[in-house]
């Protein structure tokens, strides 16, 4: 662990982070953002309802909501942070100098990937103290938040991989950010969009549902489906009985990002560096 | 010790390296000659592991680029011709994240960077950001750098390019430092005079083929083939020419009236050329001075490469 945390990578990456000010608007900003919802939320629940109360049910939405915004930093984000790890390297002419160090490239890598991550965990844990806030209303229990946090991070982590693999194959910051937004909006979007087509096309067919595995696969992936199912238990039933899979969504998706997240860094660890030994 | 074997460094059919061949000895200063493109920095790029040959391979102290580049890399302090620095980190941070990237404890590098930052007079920017120094700064911070591991093999490529004569002198006398701790120093520069007082060897590369290697005398040497002698006189400078231009071993004389000289190339061996003396007083001839002009490594420079052409 002590390793972990002595490496250079990490260490030099989140020292120039937090020299920027940039990092600390965009903390600012974020909670601004998210204040205002909150209390905005709040106010118009209590004020403007007549009933002068929150009620669980409307804390619950409100969780609800929160959640789907911190998906949505964590989506954007994520590639903005890491898309241009390697190719800003090599755009400054200092990628170079740091492949010839004693550093091995899995050391390299994982720096790149994990002060990116450490700076998005920052964000929102910042944001936790306002997260909070539906407790005070009940409605939440503290384990579904710490099961969206777990998966938060895995998302986080696998689209973090992602962007690091694209910035080490692609030599242009501008193009690797491009293939990686590009990939978070197939994950997100266009999976939901082919399960919704595969599903409306299954029952067309054959006149009633009948098994979908493909279907299945393609709602596992989608976080936003993750987080609906997450937040709604009932929702998973839905999918069930849509693709007559019998398989927890939660699990295809924990079995699917971990596998992107290691394909990913086994990329960008095999293609950081020349391979020397290769003859052609 | 390095040891360069049939380097070959194909781009489709062009041959950016053909077939390099070349052995330094540890402690040797080598100064790599060359135009643009000629192929000393795609040498250097594979040195330093970070370019694949297409066929050969070298070896730094015994360690082949291709099988265990991960010793090489430890063995080499590399700097390349062009390169950035990390905004917004200061000139011992920078000293520090590397030195931590070779694994130097933290211990060590505390007493090592104010050290390095000594050796390349910059004790004085220490806490300034790199980003804001000088380029002639800048290059010798990468040059300290480079040294953060005490490499026993230095790649130095076009250290001096860019830097205004002071900025070079200053790199020049580092250099000639590192020459007496006895690093094995591998330098290209299209400065040549300055490599030619600071290297042992040098080698001239042109088109991707080294065409020549040795000592800077002996490449003097070997290319010049021909003294070239000036003769101050008195007298009819013409009958002085006509004189000099009997002798079998001179050619293309020529007459420089308002110097009162005649120059000539000179390829007999360093007796005829006494003797050829003798003879000239001997005819009377009224010499001022009878020497021999040295011929600068441009100039060699270009003969080779004009001969590669």
């Amino acid at each position: 662990m002590k390793q972990v945390f002595s490496n250079p990578v990490l260490v030099k990456e989140i020292k120039l982070r937090f020299r920027s000010p940039k990092s600390f608007i965009g903390i600012l900003f974020y909670l601004i953002a998210m204040c205002i919802f909150v209390f905005g939320f709040i106010l118009l629940t209590t004020q403007f309802s007549g009933t002068g109360y929150f009620r669980p049910e409307e804390s619950f939405f409100m969780f609800t909501m929160l959640t789907y915004i911190q998906l949505g930093l964590i989506l954007f984000i994520t590639p903005g942070l890491t898309a241009g790890a390697i190719s800003s390297e090599r755009e400054k002419q200092t990628l170079n100098i740091l492949l010839t160090t004693a550093q091995t490239s899995f050391q390299i890598i994982f720096g790149k990937l994990t002060s990116s991550i450490a700076f998005l965990l920052l964000l929102l844990i910042a944001g936790l103290p306002i997260y909070s806030m539906v407790f005070l209303f009940g409605g939440v229990s503290p384990g579904q938040l710490g099961i969206i946090f777990l998966y938060f991070f895995l998302t986080m982590l696998a689209i973090g991989s992602i962007g690091i693999m694209y910035s080490t194959i692609i030599r242009k910051t501008i193009v690797s950010m491009i293939a990686t937004y590009g990939t978070m909006i197939f994950l997100s979007a266009v999976t939901g969009f082919i399960y919704l087509v595969i599903t409306g096309m299954n029952t067309m067919v054959s006149g009633s549902l009948s098994s979908s595995p493909v279907g299945h696969f393609f709602a596992s992936i989608n976080p936003v489906v993750l987080v609906l199912t997450l937040v709604s238990p009932g929702s998973d039933t839905f999918i069930t009985d849509t693709t007559k899979v019998d398989f927890p969504i939660w699990a295809g998706y924990a079995i699917f990002y971990i596998c992107i997240t290691a394909l990913a860094i086994f990329i960008s660890v095999k293609k950081l560096r020349v391979n020397m030994k290769r003859t052609k | 010790m390095i040891e360069i074997k049939g380097l070959t460094k194909k781009y489709g059919s062009f041959y950016a390296l053909n077939d390099i061949n070349l052995t330094l000895q540890e402690g040797t200063v080598f100064g790599f000659v060359g135009a643009n493109g000629a192929g000393k920095s795609t040498t250097f790029s594979i040195l330093a592991t970070l370019l694949q040959p297409t066929s050969g391979d070298a070896f730094v102290n015994g360690k082949s680029v291709r099988t265990d580049p991960s010793d090489v890399r430890k063995q080499i302090g590399y700097m390349p011709d062009f390169f950035g620095v990390y905004d917004q980190l200061k000139a011992n941070e920078y000293l520090d994240f590397y030195g931590a990237s070779y694994g130097i404890s933290e211990v060590e590098r505390k007493v090592l960077i104010p050290q390095l930052l000594e050796l390349v007079n910059l004790s004085h920017k220490r806490y300034e950001y790199v980003d804001l120094l000088s380029r002639g700064m800048k290059q010798r911070l990468c040059l300290a750098r480079s040294l953060i591991h005490d490499p026993k093999v230095l790649i130095l490529d076009e250290p001096a390019s860019g830097l205004d004569p002071r900025a070079r002198v200053e790199m020049r006398d580092i250099l000639k430092q590192l020459k007496g701790m006895g690093k094995t120093i591998l330098i290209s520069s299209h400065i040549l005079p300055e490599l030619a007082e600071m290297c042992d060897e040098i080698g001239v590369i042109d088109g991707g083929r080294l065409i020549a290697h040795g000592s800077v005398t002996d490449i003097q040497a070997q290319l010049a083939g021909e003294r070239h002698i000036t003769v101050k006189a008195k007298g009819l400078l013409e009958n002085v020419a006509t004189f000099f231009e009997e002798d079998p071993f001179v050619s293309s004389v020529e007459l420089h009236t308002e110097k009162n000289s005649v120059t000539f190339n000179y390829r007999g061996t360093e007796d005829d050329q006494i003797n050829l003396l003798k003879k000239a007083m001997d005819h009377s001839i009224k010499i001022i001075s009878f020497s021999e002009t040295e011929t600068d490594l441009e100039d060699v420079f270009m003969e080779i490469t004009k001969g590669a052409k």
